[in-house]
């Protein structure tokens, strides 16, 4: 099958500066949902802004769709670390933003925005500001507005990084539930060992200075997965042994978070 | 204390009754012949009284110099601050020159514009624009290039325009910055116009501002009438600054925080 996303020896380096991410090759196939976990420095940001055009790669071939990265690539969609609003437009009229660039008609981003905030939850709070609404619901927001572009590929940054726990696995829940529907692909930046593995089919260990991979992790967990898989006794083994790998890598800041 | 209790409301009544107490005091205090020098509160009165058309006439002219350029400025300074949050480049070349424009006192520029531009409303204007600029192009031009890194990205990746990036992305996130420097700029028009209208507001034949009547008075040694020109000056100071909040709350208060309803 043709991949989605396709990296063949791709290094990136900003100017002179050291490598960022070297000689990274890797195949991912439509409907993947592919997490990529390393230490501080290793280039997870990196990896998804060449991805996304916003950053051209330094050598090697990076094809999404077997196309070269560009901005604005339809059916490609990008989730921030932050929630990333305009704090002066309400909920609706956030969603409606990529829309409303890309010169979408009035109606049709209403339509497609109103359906995003459906599939998280957020029909009721279409007219709020975001400073009303809690870290949780604003994370919805982004992510509807990435759902209203109606994407094939979902570059997600450390979404859910500065949640607290417990929203944290229910979104984790809630993004799988609506993959389920809609079936795209998905590549994830995460420091956290426990959402790669509820959430991926596949995580990519990375290592720092420079940038590389270190191991790729398949994870065999059944789908629908739920809140129930938590508690797997598999599910805990993989957690468990992924964070290992994690732990023996070396980590220049100390600093790589790892919650099993 | 609740805001909102009864006590807290009349606080600022109180002090105001404090205020006048003290006055009447110190003018009480003062030796017979020397009282002159700090006509009590209702001597103030009677002089708005008995130079009202006078203070009335000079205050709108006044205001009307001070509106001008208190304008111009909003405008000039939004356009120049678009042009210089361009580039660092952009920056560095034009900064150190609004610096000099800012730091050079405006008593020494006053009079050169006199001279440039014939004493009147025109001179007062520009006077005052001269005194609210740099607040306000120094606010305006930090918050265009504040914007979220993220948020850019978010735009690039929409294929937005400059255009597009300066109105829906720079500008409305610059908003609270502009907003700042108007607060500081309206305390400074009508300041701008009586400094003005102390320069050049001599000409049109007794249509000068309250500079102008400041002159008068002090030449002739009303010194009740000058403290009525000083009421009247802060009156109008309150207004520009007054008229700022509320166009500010009326721009902001949906979404930013800093109207955000707190429980404390």
């Amino acid at each position: 099958m043709r991949p989605s996303v396709a990296f063949d020896a791709v290094s990136k380096r900003y100017g002179d500066g050291p490598a960022i991410l070297e000689r990274i090759s890797l195949r991912i196939a439509p409907g993947e949902f592919v997490s990529f976990i390393g230490p501080s420095g290793c280039g997870k940001s990196t990896l998804l802004k060449l991805v996304a055009g916003l950053s051209p790669v330094t050598s090697g071939t990076l094809t999404v769709d077997d196309h070269a990265p560009a901005l604005a690539t339809p059916e490609l969609a990008f989730v921030f670390q932050e929630p990333t609003l305009l704090p002066w437009l309400n909920v609706e009229r956030n969603v409606e933003v990529p829309l409303r660039l890309r010169g979408e008609s009035k109606e049709r981003r209403r339509e497609r925005a109103r359906a995003a905030l459906a599939l998280v939850g957020l029909t009721e709070r279409a007219q709020y500001y975001p400073r009303q609404l809690s870290g949780g619901q604003r994370m919805r927001v982004s992510i509807a507005r990435a759902l209203s572009l109606s994407p094939k590929l979902l570059l997600l940054d450390e979404p859910f990084g500065a949640l607290d726990e417990m929203t944290r696995d229910r979104l984790n829940e809630e993004l799988l539930a609506i993959r389920a529907e809609h079936g795209w692909t998905a590549l994830f930046v995460t420091h956290a060992v426990a959402e790669a593995v509820f959430l991926s089919n596949r995580i990519v260990l990375l290592a720092a200075n420079p940038g590389r991979i270190h191991r790729e992790i398949p994870i065999d967990l059944p789908y629908p997965r739920t809140a129930e898989t938590r508690l797997n006794p598999a599910f805990q083994s993989l957690v468990a042994s992924v964070s290992q790998e994690l732990r023996a890598l070396p980590s220049p800041a100390a600093d790589a978070a790892v919650r099993p | 204390m609740n805001p909102r209790s009864l006590p807290h409301r009349l606080l600022p009544a109180f002090t105001g009754v404090l205020f006048i107490a003290l006055w009447y005091a110190a003018h009480a205090l003062l030796a017979s012949e020397r009282r002159f020098l700090l006509p009590p509160p209702h001597a103030v009165l009677r002089a708005f009284h008995d130079h009202g058309p006078a203070l009335w006439s000079a205050a709108l002219n006044t205001l009307q110099g001070a509106l001008l350029g208190f304008g111009a400025a909003a405008v000039g300074s939004s356009l120049a601050a678009v042009v210089l949050s361009l580039t660092p480049l952009v920056r560095a070349s034009l900064y150190p020159y609004l610096m000099i424009l800012q730091l050079t006192p405006i008593i020494v520029i006053a009079p050169i514009l006199v001279l440039w531009a014939g004493a009147g409303i025109i001179s007062v204007t520009i006077i005052t624009f001269l005194i609210c600029f740099f607040p306000l192009v120094v606010n305006t031009t930090q918050g265009l290039i504040s914007t979220d890194r993220n948020l850019v990205d978010l735009f690039r990746m929409s294929r937005a325009s400059r255009t597009q990036e300066l109105l829906l992305l720079r500008a409305p996130g610059a908003l609270p910055y502009f907003f700042t420097g108007l607060r500081i700029a309206a305390t400074l028009a009508p300041i701008g116009a009586i400094v003005g209208d102390f320069y050049a507001g001599n000409s049109a034949g007794g249509q000068g501002g309250l500079g102008f009547l400041t002159i008068i008075y002090s030449s002739q040694f009303k010194i009740a009438a000058l403290f009525a020109t000083a009421v009247s000056s802060c009156a109008l100071g309150f207004l520009f600054a007054g008229a700022v909040v509320a166009l500010s709350w009326f721009c902001l208060h949906r979404w930013h925080d800093s109207y955000s309803r707190s429980d404390t």
